[in-house]
Formats: structure tokens, C-alpha cells, sequence
């Protein structure tokens, strides 16, 4: 305690310092006198009692000078010395600090705005949510291999039985559905959770409760919901007994029971959540029908909580076990699979993988800034530090220690770095939510969610960056400064030579390190660039203008029967229309978030290996489907309107699924198991993509609509008509066969494809504004230190052009050496890049990461920016007058 | 006779200052009298190390200062025991001693 009680007195001591120091002074003075009357009443004579006094008491300076030492720090008092002349110097001169006040900003900033990024949406992604340190996703693996899978729920509710290493499971499964309130019914995305969900989250509802255990159990018994915040909002306008009142949720009446605090948005990297429904409702959202007591239908995404002190490790061991178990227990479901942990930020089932890569480049490209943007500041340092020499001279010729010089110009520096940190953590705050603007405009009522979140442990990275690049750029500057030769320094100014050789090489140094990182920008920046446009202009194995448009049957309560006649009529009539060419339906329309229905499947000859139980994914199509949408037919037919329940049962394959379940054999004509069902397999298709662009072509085949009929399906139709003309007409059709229908937004499937994309286009969005950030930088950097060297040249141009050299001469002297500067930059650059893109490898499309059009695209750009910056301090050059340059 | 300087061991002078507020509250000055006649003219405090000790005992939290009025009524500095402080004196007392009669063992040891 007494330690801590002199360490505030001292810190006290250091702001009181003026009023402590007079107490002192007085104090001793006061002592002084008592000696001195003492002395004259012992006889002395007034000065002679001084003088006795004084000696007595010894050096009055020196003592306040121990003395002061036990009352604060020295270094602290040289630091706070230092921060008042730093701030003075600052002030002196607005250009230079306004500068590298900009710059730092630029670099700090884009660091602390991509960290908060990284904060916000992958590491602690869930605002209010308690532990997210000790919560993982939970998600499948077949034959150990993660594919994005998912549980079923018994599988789920085995797990969280039989563990012990953990605090919590709980099920958060996505779904988009429709939203109804009065006459107006909206989109709305909303999570099937598990009963524990809120009170495993540590989240209270500010109104109402969250789910009883006994709410999760049950099929479609308990329609209760909590809803979100904004949905209490938005649509009930703050209704403080919103409690106990119902609203529509996919056409089921279900009654509000919570409001969800203002900051959760629910557990879905990427989404924010409009509502919440235990899992015993699960079959109302789920047109694929009712699954909690079904081990082979995989449809869980999960977290699971570990208890303190619990590692991955051990819990996944844990998980193994029980896994193994399960394999041996219920072989026809469950043979190899498995399931595994994964942190936060690699979720597999939410945003969280696309934009993992994406934030991971981004963060190398901002620290690529932050370093560009140092050796800015460090060159215009460098450059002030000359015009200080005198002053440096005079304080190291009076005394001062070099050490002190360069701790003061450290603070200096320091000064700057706080003010800049102090921007660009504003920046940041600023940019919270910048990463929503790329994204592609999502459907009215849902709401995409990617907010940065600025706490502690950004502040503290800032703070680290801040100091770590005052380090960068103040040190060396500082340094060099120091190092004044005494005696040449002294003499004179203005010869042009002092400090000139290791300063001007230091700055070329700087420049050369600028230039090479910009062109790493530049040439990453081309290869996304390319790997994008390749991705767009790939076909994605069907044709894209194909206009896709729904009608919700599901949420206007129509039951299989109904929806069956209302398909097929409706198909009918939309073919009669004017200006179809052809139309089809299809359950789910590629590139959808739309999940397809997945089968275990048997095949006739085909011996599966002992750990693997074959799982196809497929979908459910009408006839014309593959005209329709242009998908070729290599061998077989397409399916015909005859293919109905009344017929055999038949199914058309891809080309991968040919290849690998009848290898060398042909597939038509043979047979394929499906849920108990056997059908002839009648045509083979071509490949195509059929969630994106990116994804390696997995075996998948089709069945006929009419033999698997849905409640909810899709038109696709091909026509030269626009999506909003053919939804008028659509409208017409819809509401002559139910009037209280609307089909929903029609679009062409083009625009679904490009929103596939948007994890590329973020990345090259994001690479290519930091890359032109970068690049602006290493300009201004350039142009400096081209200018520097034509103003420290002047003698040398001056003296040249009295023996006379042409303004041409010099133009061509000047941007030589500084296209020499960049050259060695651009090699430089180009051993880098050619070493880093390789680490871009998941985020590139067909483009190999040495590709010679975007690397030469770099070249040809850096250089003529290095010409534009040369230019100028060039044409200054071809200005300088001899005579003058010869007399200074 | 000689004078001896009393910081010539470590942290005696603070013990021997905080012995000297013992009994009240006194100025620099009388601080440094205190210990010199308390010690029989063998110890005399030298300023020099009289002004840090104080600040230092301040700064620990073992005194206090305020200003008061001398004996001559002039305004002056007065220190006093704080209640840390007095449990120091004890501390301090028990330490010297148990140190003194060790070297006094090893010192009168044949």
C-alpha cells in the first residue's frame, strides 16, 4: 500500500508541480532565516549570520533538486517537458504536422477499421451474447471431411445427453419466411431454435420470457415466438403489451411471448433476425416436412458451449466418442458421419467462411497501408529534421545528450501517432458498417447485418499500432538527427552537403520500400480484379436470363392437394401467355440460399466402402425444365409431362454422378434407390453450378416434379419480355386463380448469380480502394523526396547548365533517377508479390497467382504514377536559374 | 567531539526522523535540533539530507505537513506522525534492534 500511496503522490506531485515548487522554496527559505536569526543570537552580525547560514545549510539548489527527485519521476518530468515543446514544434508548423497527421490517420484508421471489423463479425460477432470465448459451431462431417453439413436433431439431442464437457448445446437453424401483421405480410428471417437458447446466451428478454424447456418438445405444439427488437419497433410501434398477442408466421397463428433486447440480433453471421421459434415448430417453416424424430435428416446448424477450462480438443474428443457410438448404434444413418468444433470465426454454415479470407487479404493490404503511410512520415521527418539542424546543433553543443534528443524527438513523434490514432479510431467508427454498402440489396424486411464493433481490445491494438509505428517512422529520423557532426554542422548552412549522403539515402530506402508494397497492392488488386471478371463472364452451366418468380403457397396455409392444382393450372396459363418461349417449375431455383433435398441413395452394383453411406443432393423439376433453363441433355430424354405418379418413377443424373456411380459403363437405363423407391435413370445432363460459381461439381441428379410434388415451388420462365412486365402479366394469372395470392418479386437469375459473387466483389472492392489509398501515398512519397533531392541538387543543376546542359538534359537527369528509384521498387515488388499471392490462392477464380496480365497491369500503373511524380519536381529542375543556383 | 553523520546506514535517517516527530509536530529545523540533542551532539543532520528524507516519508504517506507557525511567529512547515507512520517507527525500532544486537553478538564473539 505505501508503495501505491507514494506512486500517486508522485503522479500528484507532477501535475501540482508550480505550486510544490514554491512550497519548497519557501520552506527552505523559511529554514534559511531560522538559521540566520539563530546566528545573530549567538552574537554574529547580520551578514555574517547569513553567510554562516548559508553555509551551514549547503547548496539550496542541489538540495531542491534531491529533493525533488523523491517526489516525482525524472523521466516523467523530461516526458512531460518533452510533450510541451512537442506540441509547441507541432504547432510551429501546421503544413508538416497537418500531413503526417493525414497520413498516420489514413493508416491507423484503415487498421483499426478492418480490426474492428474482424472484432465485430468474426470473433465476438454476437453483441449481449455471454462466453462467445468458450462457444463453438457445431457441424457436420462425412467420412471426417466438414462439407458444410449439418445434425439431425435426435443425433443432436445424443450429443447433448451424453457429454459432459460442456455447458450448453443449443440449435439456431436459419429460415426465411413471411411475417404477417394486419393485412400486411413482409419477409422476415427468423431462427428455429432450441428451447435453452436464451438462457444458454445469457440474453433476458426485455419483455416477456424466453422459451420453457417444455416449449422445444412436441410437433407443432407450441407456436409461441420471441421477437427482435427492431421487429417490435418496425411493426408494433413499441407496443408495450405486445405480450399475449399473436401474429402470422408462415400462415400459423403463433402467440408473442418475449421481445429479444435491442443489441441481439440473434446467432447468423451475416443476418440479423427479425423473430424466434422453439424446434417443436420446425415443420411450419419447413417445406421439406417434419424432421425431429428423423436421425438421416440433417438440418441443424448448432453451438455448443464448453465449460471453463475445457479445450477444443477435449471437447471434441468428448464429441468423437459419443459420434462413434452413434455410428455403431444406427449404421443406416449414421454410418461415417461425424461431427466436429469449429471457433466462431470459422462457422461453416454462416457467413463467417466467406468473409474469413476476405478480412484476412484486407487486414495484409491495411497493414501494407499503415507501413506506406510510416515511410511517409518518416520521409517528411527526415526532411524537417534538416531544417532543425540548426537547432539540434545548438542543444548538442550546449549539453545536451544525444539519448535526450532523440527521446524528445520520439514524443515528437508519439504526439503525432496519438492524434492520428484518436482520427482514426473516429475513422473507424465511421466505417462500422461500410461493409454493408458492397452488398447486394437484400429483400425488403430482411436485414443483412456486418457491423464492426469498436471495444477495449481494438482500443488496445490501436494503441499497440500507434506506438509500434511511431517506432517505424520516428526512430529512424531520430536517430539520424542525432548524429550531427558537431563541427561541419556549426560552421554554416546552405552548403547543400551536410547529413546529405546517409539522409538522402535513408529517404530512397523509404521510397524503394514504398514503391515495392504498392506494387503488391496493385498486382494483388489485378488478380482479384481478373479472378472476378473470370467468375462473371464463366457461365455457371445454365443461361442466366431465365426469369425466376414464386408464389408463397406455403405461408397462405395451402396444403399439398391445393398446391398441386394451383401449380399446374398456373403452369398452364403462364405458357398461353404472349412472349414465353417456355416455362417450367422447379422446387429450388439455383444459386437460392434454397436448401436442396438430400438423399441417402442405393445403386444397382455399386458397393459403397464400409465407412460411407452414399448422400445425393437433387432436385425437384417439371418437364422443359432443362430447355427452360439450358441445361444440355447429353444422352437420354428430359423428363416429359407424362413422368407423373401414375408412371414409372424415373430421374435424369449429371455427368459427375455418372462418372462416379457407373464408371465406364452407361447410366441410362439403370437403376438408382431413393427413399425406398427405386427409378430408372432416363437422361444424363450436363454439369452445371448449382449453389455457386466457386463450388467443385458434386454428383446430383433430378426427379420429376410431378412425382415429388411440394407445396412450394418456382417458375422459370424464357422469355425476351422484362421481369417486371412478365410479373404484371404473372399477377393477372395468380389472382384469376386465387385472388388473395400475389406471385413475389420476379427476377432474372443473372441477379442471383452476381449475389453469389459478393464475397469476390467485396474483396476486390476492399483490396482496391486500400490498394489506391497505398498507391496515392507512395506518390506523395515519391514526389517528396524527388523534390527534396531537385532543391539540395540546385549547385550541381545550376553548374550543369552554365556548361551547357538544355532544359531537356535535366528534364531527362531528374525523372531517370527517379524511374531509377522505382524501378528497383517495381523488382523489388515483384519478388514480394510473387511470394504473397500464393496466399490468396481460395480467393482467386481460374487465375494463377503469377498471372502476367495483372502483375504487367501493376508495372504499367506504378510507372506512370512514378512519372507524374517525378514530372513535377523535374520541370522545377529545368527552372533553376544558374546564376542563382551558383551564387547561394 | 565528532560528528557523525546519521544516513551513514541506510535508512537510519528516516527511522530517526519519524523518532523525533514522536512526540508532536515539528518544522525542519527543529527536527534536525530534536535529533542532535536527542543524540547527545554525536548525530547533526546535514539539510542536504534532511528535505529529501521529509519529501520521501511525505510522499511514503508516514507523515504529513502543514503549515503552521514557529516558535518565533514565522509561517513554517510542521510535520507530523501519521498513523502509518507511527506503526513504521515501531517496525523500524524492531528491525534496528534485532540488527544491533546481531552485530553486537558477532562484534563481542571471541
Amino acid at each position: 500500500m505505501p508503495q501505491l500511496r507514494a506512486w500517486f503522490s508522485r503522479l500528484f506531485g507532477l501535475v501540482r508541480k508550480n505550486s510544490r515548487e514554491a512550497e519548497m522554496a519557501e520552506e527552505m527559505q523559511q529554514h534559511l532565516d531560522l538559521l540566520v536569526e539563530r546566528n545573530i543570537a549567538d552574537g554574529m552580525s547580520a551578514d555574517d549570520a547569513r553567510c554562516a547560514a548559508l553555509r551551514q545549510f549547503g547548496g539550496i539548489e542541489q538540495i531542491k533538486e534531491t529533493a525533488r527527485e523523491q517526489r516525482i519521476w525524472r523521466w516523467a518530468d523530461e516526458f512531460v517537458q518533452d510533450v510541451r515543446f512537442g506540441a509547441r514544434m507541432l504547432w510551429r508548423s501546421p503544413g508538416f504536422s497537418i500531413l503526417a497527421i493525414l497520413c498516420l490517420t489514413l493508416g491507423i484508421g484503415t487498421n483499426a477499421a478492418v480490426f474492428s471489423w474482424i472484432e465485430g463479425i468474426l470473433i465476438r460477432p454476437y453483441p449481449l451474447v455471454a462466453h462467445q470465448d468458450r462457444m463453438f459451431a457445431l457441424g457436420g462431417t462425412t467420412r471426417g471431411v466438414a462439407e458444410g453439413n449439418s445434425l439431425s436433431y435426435p443425433d443432436f439431442l445424443d450429443f447433448e445427453k451424453n457429454s459432459t464437457l460442456f455447458e450448453s448445446f443449443i440449435v439456431d437453424r436459419i429460415m426465411g419466411t413471411s411475417l404477417s401483421v394486419g393485412d400486411r405480410a413482409e419477409r422476415a428471417s427468423g431462427g428455429i431454435v432450441s428451447a435453452n437458447y436464451f438462457d444458454a446466451l445469457g440474453v433476458k428478454p426485455i419483455l416477456g420470457r424466453g422459451f420453457r424447456p417444455e416449449e422445444g418438445i412436441g410437433r407443432n405444439a407450441h407456436p409461441v415466438t420471441v421477437i427482435s427488437y427492431r421487429t417490435w419497433k418496425d411493426r408494433y410501434n413499441f407496443d408495450p403489451t405486445i405480450i399475449g398477442r399473436t401474429q402470422y408466421l408462415n400462415g400459423v397463428q403463433h402467440t408473442i411471448i418475449g421481445v429479444a433486447p435491442e443489441k441481439f440480433h440473434g446467432t447468423f453471421i451475416g443476418y440479423s433476425f427479425n423473430f424466434w421459434v422453439p424446434t417443436s415448430m420446425q415443420e411450419t417453416f419447413d417445406t421439406t416436412g417434419y424432421k425431429l424424430e428423423d436421425r438421416g435428416a440433417r438440418w441443424i446448424e448448432s453451438y455448443a458451449i464448453l465449460k471453463p477450462g475445457v479445450t477444443r480438443q477435449q471437447a471434441q474428443a468428448e464429441l468423437n466418442a459419443i459420434a462413434q457410438r452413434l455410428e455403431n448404434d444406427y449404421p443406416e444413418t449414421n454410418r461415417g458421419h461425424g461431427v466436429e468444433l469449429f471457433p466462431l470465426w470459422k462457422t461453416p454454415f454462416n457467413g463467417a467462411s466467406a468473409m474469413g479470407s476476405t478480412l484476412g487479404i484486407t487486414l495484409a493490404v491495411v497493414f501494407f497501408v499503415l507501413l506506406i503511410a510510416c515511410a511517409n512520415v518518416s520521409n517528411l521527418l527526415l526532411a524537417r529534421s534538416l531544417l532543425r539542424r540548426h537547432e539540434m546543433t545548438m542543444r548538442l553543443a550546449l549539453g545536451a545528450g544525444r539519448w535526450r534528443l532523440i527521446k524528445q524527438l520520439f514524443v515528437e513523434g508519439l504526439l503525432l501517432a496519438l492524434i492520428a490514432s484518436g482520427g482514426g479510431i473516429a475513422v473507424a467508427y465511421w466505417c462500422r458498417n461500410a461493409l454493408l454498402l458492397t452488398f447486394p440489396k437484400p429483400s425488403p424486411g430482411i436485414v443483412i447485418d456486418y457491423s464492426g464493433q469498436i471495444d477495449w481490445r481494438v482500443l488496445a491494438l490501436s494503441a499497440v499500432i500507434c506506438i509500434g509505428s511511431t517506432m517505424l517512422f520516428a526512430l529512424m529520423p531520430a536517430i539520424q538527427a542525432s548524429h550531427i557532426d558537431l563541427s561541419g554542422a556549426l560552421k554554416s548552412e546552405g552548403a547543400g552537403v551536410v547529413g546529405g549522403k546517409g539522409r538522402s539515402r535513408l529517404r530512397s530506402a523509404l521510397v524503394l520500400v514504398q514503391v515495392s508494397l504498392s506494387f503488391v497492392l496493385l498486382a494483388g488488386t489485378g488478380l482479384l480484379l481478373q479472378s472476378l471478371n473470370r467468375m462473371r463472364n464463366e457461365s455457371p452451366g445454365f443461361s442466366t436470363d431465365v426469369i425466376a418468380c414464386g408464389v408463397d403457397l406455403f405461408s397462405a396455409g395451402y396444403k399439398l392437394d391445393r398446391a398441386k392444382i394451383f401449380h399446374t393450372q398456373l403452369l398452364d396459363r403462364v405458357r398461353t401467355l404472349p412472349g414465353i418461349e417456355s416455362a417450367t417449375l422447379a422446387r429450388v431455383v439455383p444459386f437460392t440460399y434454397t436448401v436442396y433435398s438430400s438423399a441417402a441413395i442405393e445403386v444397382d452394383g455399386y458397393q459403397p466402402p464400409p465407412n460411407e453411406q452414399p448422400t445425393v443432393e437433387h432436385n425437384q423439376v417439371a418437364e422443359d425444365y432443362f430447355s427452360t433453363i439450358g441445361i444440355p441433355i447429353v444422352s437420354g430424354r428430359e423428363f416429359a409431362r407424362a413422368d407423373n405418379e401414375n408412371a414409372p418413377p424415373v430421374a435424369i443424373i449429371n455427368q459427375t454422378m455418372a462418372a462416379k456411380y457407373w464408371p465406364g459403363k452407361n447410366a441410362l437405363g439403370q437403376r438408382l434407390k431413393v427413399k425406398d423407391r427405386w427409378m430408372e435413370i432416363v437422361g444424363i445432363a450436363k454439369n452445371a453450378n448449382y449453389r455457386d460459381k466457386l463450388e467443385p461439381i458434386a454428383p446430383f441428379f433430378y426427379v420429376p416434379l410431378r412425382q415429388n410434388f411440394g407445396v412450394q415451388n418456382n417458375l422459370l420462365i424464357r422469355t425476351r419480355q422484362s421481369p417486371g412486365a412478365i410479373m404484371n402479366a404473372l399477377a393477372g394469372e395468380v389472382h384469376a386463380l386465387d385472388p388473395n395470392l400475389a406471385p413475389g418479386v420476379a427476377y432474372p437469375l443473372q441477379l442471383q448469380v452476381d449475389r453469389m459473387s459478393y464475397s469476390q466483389e467485396l474483396a476486390v472492392t476492399l483490396v482496391a480502394v486500400f490498394g489506391a489509398m497505398a498507391l496515392f501515398l507512395a506518390a506523395i512519397g515519391l514526389y517528396a523526396v524527388m523534390s527534396y533531392s531537385v532543391s539540395q541538387t540546385t549547385r550541381e543543376l545550376g553548374m550543369r547548365m552554365a556548361l551547357g546542359a538544355g532544359a531537356r538534359d535535366i528534364l531527362g537527369l531528374v525523372l531517370s533517377r527517379g524511374l531509377r528509384l522505382t524501378i528497383a521498387g517495381i523488382a523489388m515488388g515483384g519478388v514480394t508479390a510473387l511470394l504473397l499471392t500464393r496466399l490468396m490462392g481460395n480467393l482467386l477464380y481460374k487465375v494463377s497467382p503469377r498471372d502476367p496480365a495483372a502483375f504487367g497491369l501493376a508495372l504499367i500503373i506504378l510507372l506512370a504514377v512514378a512519372l507524374l511524380a517525378c514530372f513535377l519536381p523535374a520541370h522545377r529542375a529545368t527552372r533553376v536559374d544558374p546564376v542563382k543556383a551558383l551564387r547561394v | 567531539m565528532a560528528k557523525e553523520k546519521p544516513d551513514l546506514v541506510y535508512g537510519t535517517l528516516d527511522m530517526l526522523i519519524l523518532k523525533a516527530l514522536q512526540h508532536g509536530a515539528r518544522h525542519g529545523l527543529a527536527i534536525a535540533d530534536r535529533i542532535q540533542q536527542m543524540s547527545q551532539d554525536i548525530l547533526r543532520v546535514e539539510q542536504g539530507s534532511l528535505y529529501p528524507a521529509l519529501y520521501r516519508l511525505e510522499a511514503q504517506g508516514w507523515i504529513k505537513a502543514e503549515w503552521g507557525v514557529s516558535e518565533n511567529n514565522r509561517r513554517a512547515r510542521y510535520y507530523e506522525l501519521t498513523t502509518a507512520g507511527r506503526k513504521q517507527l515501531v517496525a523500524e525500532k524492531d528491525h534496528w534492534s534485532r540488527i544491533t544486537r546481531g552485530i553486537n553478538l558477532v562484534l563481542s564473539g571471541s
